[in-house]
């Protein structure tokens, strides 16, 4: 069983924390794991992208193929539609539903809904709202890893432990505040077909 | 032992750290940084006084590293790509000088040019020096080949190039540790003229160095990141360097059809390809960069053998870094993909942050030069390049650390006045001090602006050896005291700064301003490692 993910998002919005925490989660569970992102000049407010690999087998390419991942995960609506040429005919689109205004040109945000509708699997989902309500807006990274969860190939109890590791070092409210932001996350994506 | 996950790049440090590393040298460069920034955070390198504080530019790394390979101990040099241009001088030199303790230079190159000027394949400057060199094609042999290039190192008396390249930098995998090797002690050379390369001396040396190749292709055949894979289809036979074996193995998850030779470890193992070549219709060469290895397999005249295919008959885009799709194109397999991207994306490039001083100063460059006359701003490599980008349009150049000050020069001299140069304060420090010395020697009336936000931006933040020093070494080069402005980048500042801009451009001799706002990023980030 393999589970190829790409993280998109615009620099800055905390797709390696995403990144870290699935990491973390997989430590538990003897699976073997890649995963690339791009450090530098991307960091900047610029498009950023990381792809990561879960197998139980070992992994050969640092990178996804085209066409191959199982999961497309975005903090940002525009930016998950980027990769879409990565997205394996069954996978799915988890978006963030709230967009980063940082450039002239952004297009209509019904045309970037629209885009999104027409996909056979997606969710989208205003994280930035929820993790407000679970304590601050800084969650919402977590919220989308919480709402994508049940496509990732790993127990949910192994999340909460990535999370756990990863905050771990800025104190328990912090990680009580992404706890429960996981799970707002996972219950929000419930409730879509 | 124990098992950590670590990018390619710690996965580097962690190996020279327990291979018995006495000291890293670097200046900062995507994707090379998190080498030495691991060797900076990491506890053992700390309580055991391992060096690991930044240099001022990569020749000064390449040098302290080579002094610290003649007292005896490992070193180790880091940069990207184009830093060894500014190292190639000791770089080539220290192949002829030879090591002492075991030197690696590991340079980081960046195909594709995801942060950089030019995507220059590194295994170029190793052959051109003559010098063994290494590429990981995984993490765990990222860290195993540290291990390897000191004892080789050492076996021969020579420098070891490590080559990786981004995805192997900057991607994180499982490694396993082995147990700590103490670090050397202090020793010199048994020749006491080894390092001395007057040409009587160099003369010898460097017909040593040539006679030792033979015996380094020797280690190559028989390195254990060299292997000879065996396929049945012997209608195609692959050889791949680094990374480029993960692409074929990502393709074929039930085994590769063809013989494939897998490279990490060079001068290139010349039986291992005889047999292949001997065995197989025709080869195909995946290699992450530069043709290098093609373009000698082909020859001048493409008369080999057997036809070679690869990036210089378009098997393979031409440039660029490998992919897994590429190299199922290259392979012959059907190219999978899934919908389309809309068109009504917008590109959303890197920006300076809101709040940075570079952008009051270009505010108030762009007022003060107004009416002059465009295309006289040169500026250079770090965060204030984004200057270039709308609705700045601010500068007229970028081209390698330090060449505003000498390109403004150069234009002036030309009769292009007033031209003024832009360059951050850690480039100053790389580069950009000999050009001033250059101007001031020739009282060129340029104006040159060093917009200090007193760190290594770009990069994320490093320590900049100009903290705190700019004044001194201008005026210490020879800037008149008159000429040598400090302003604050701050938009109640605005019009006080466009007034002495404007002022300097008119100033018929050097001038140089420093405008001095700390970066918001390293502020932030500092402010939070004093709370914790
Ligand atoms: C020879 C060379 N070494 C390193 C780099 C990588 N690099 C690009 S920009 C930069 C930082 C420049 O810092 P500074 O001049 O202080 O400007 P800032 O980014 O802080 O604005 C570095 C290290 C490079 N492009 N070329």
């Amino acid at each position: 069983m393999k589970t190829d993910i790409i993280l998109a998002g615009v620099g800055g919005q905390g797709i390696l924390t995403i990144a870290a925490a699935i990491g973390f989660a997989t430590l538990s569970e003897k699976m073997f794991v890649k995963q690339s992102e791009l450090h530098g000049m991307s960091q900047r407010g610029g498009a950023v992208q990381s792809h990561l690999r879960l197998s139980d087998q070992p992994v050969a390419s640092d990178l996804i193929p085209m066409g191959c991942a199982d999961l497309i995960l975005s903090v940002e609506p525009m930016e998950s539609l980027r990769y879409l040429p990565y997205l394996n005919p069954g996978g799915c689109l988890v978006t963030n539903s709230v967009p980063y205004l940082n450039i002239p040109n952004y297009p209509e945000e019904k045309t970037i809904h629209d885009a999104v509708k027409s996909l056979p699997n997606y969710i989208w989902i205003n994280a930035d709202e929820i993790a407000r309500e679970c304590g601050s807006i800084k969650s919402s990274n977590i919220v989308m890893l919480g709402a994508a969860s049940r496509f990732i190939n790993l127990p949910f109890s192994a999340l909460q432990e990535g999370v756990r590791q990863v905050f771990g070092r800025k104190g328990d409210e912090i990680v009580t505040m992404n706890l429960k932001a996981l799970e707002a996350g996972q219950q929000a994506a419930a409730l879509k077909p | 032992m124990a098992q950590m996950v670590l990018l390619g790049a710690e996965a580097l440090a962690q190996g020279a750290l327990d291979a018995g590393l006495s000291g890293i040298y670097a200046y900062p460069g995507t994707p090379s940084t998190e080498i030495t920034e691991y060797v900076q955070r990491n506890r053992y390198a700390r309580e055991n006084g391992i060096h690991s504080a930044w240099s001022a530019n990569e020749k000064t790394a390449v040098e302290a590293a080579l002094g610290m390979s003649y007292a005896g101990k490992r070193a180790m040099a880091c940069m990207k790509h184009v830093g060894l241009n500014v190292a190639a001088d000791p770089f080539i030199n220290s192949a002829i000088t030879g090591a002492g303790g075991g030197l690696i230079i590991a340079v980081a190159d960046d195909p594709s040019m995801h942060s950089s000027q030019n995507e220059q394949d590194s295994r170029f400057y190793g052959q051109f020096a003559f010098l063994p060199i290494f590429e990981p094609s995984s993490q765990q042999e990222a860290y195993d080949m540290a291990f390897t290039a000191f004892e080789l190192s050492e076996k021969y008396h020579l420098p070891v190039l490590m080559r990786i390249t981004t995805r192997m930098a900057h991607s994180r995998a499982m490694v396993e540790c082995r147990e700590t090797r103490k670090q050397n002690s202090l020793r010199l050379p048994d020749d006491p003229r080894q390092f001395v390369l007057l040409p009587a001396i160099a003369k010898k040396r460097y017909r040593q160095l040539l006679n030792l190749q033979p015996l380094l292709e020797k280690e190559a055949e028989k390195s254990p990141f060299n292997c000879l894979l065996p396929g049945s289809d012997s209608s195609l036979g692959i050889i791949t360097c680094g990374i480029a074996h993960n692409y074929v193995l990502e393709n074929y998850p039930d085994g590769v059809p063809y013989p494939n030779l897998k490279i990490g470890q060079y001068p290139v193992p010349l039986d291992l390809i005889s047999k292949l070549v001997s065995e197989v219709d025709q080869i195909l060469v995946l290699e992450e960069g530069y043709p290098l290895l093609e373009q000698s397999l082909r020859g001048l005249l493409n008369n080999g053998a057997k036809p070679v295919k690869g990036r210089l008959d378009g098997t393979v885009p031409r440039d660029g870094e490998l992919t897994p799709d590429a190299v199922a194109v290259a392979m012959g397999l059907a190219a999978q993909t899934g919908p389309d991207a809309p068109e009504f994306l917008a590109s959303r490039p890197p920006s300076m942050c809101k709040g940075c001083g570079h952008i009051d100063t270009y505010n108030a460059l762009l007022e003060a030069i107004e009416g002059f006359g465009p295309g006289r701003t040169f500026s250079d490599i770090g965060c204030y390049t984004l200057g270039a980008l709308p609705p700045f349009n601010a500068i007229n150049s970028c081209v390698d650390m330090g060449a505003s000050i000498t390109m403004a020069k150069g234009a002036a001299d030309a009769g292009l006045l007033p031209s003024v140069a832009v360059i951050g304060d850690s480039t100053f420090t790389h580069s950009g001090m000999t050009g001033l010395l250059d101007v001031v020697n020739e009282n060129s009336p340029i104006t040159i602006i060093i917009s200090d936000n007193e760190t290594t931006g770009m990069t994320g933040g490093q320590t900049s050896s100009a903290t705190g020093r700019l004044e001194s070494i201008c005026l210490g080069i020879g800037i008149d005291p008159e000429h040598l402005k400090v302003i604050i980048p701050l938009k109640k500042n605005h019009e006080e700064n466009v007034r002495i801009i404007r002022q300097e451009l008119q100033h018929p001799a050097p001038s140089v301003i420093i405008s001095r706002r700390e970066c918001i990023q390293t502020a932030t980030r500092k402010r939070k490692e004093q709370k914790s």
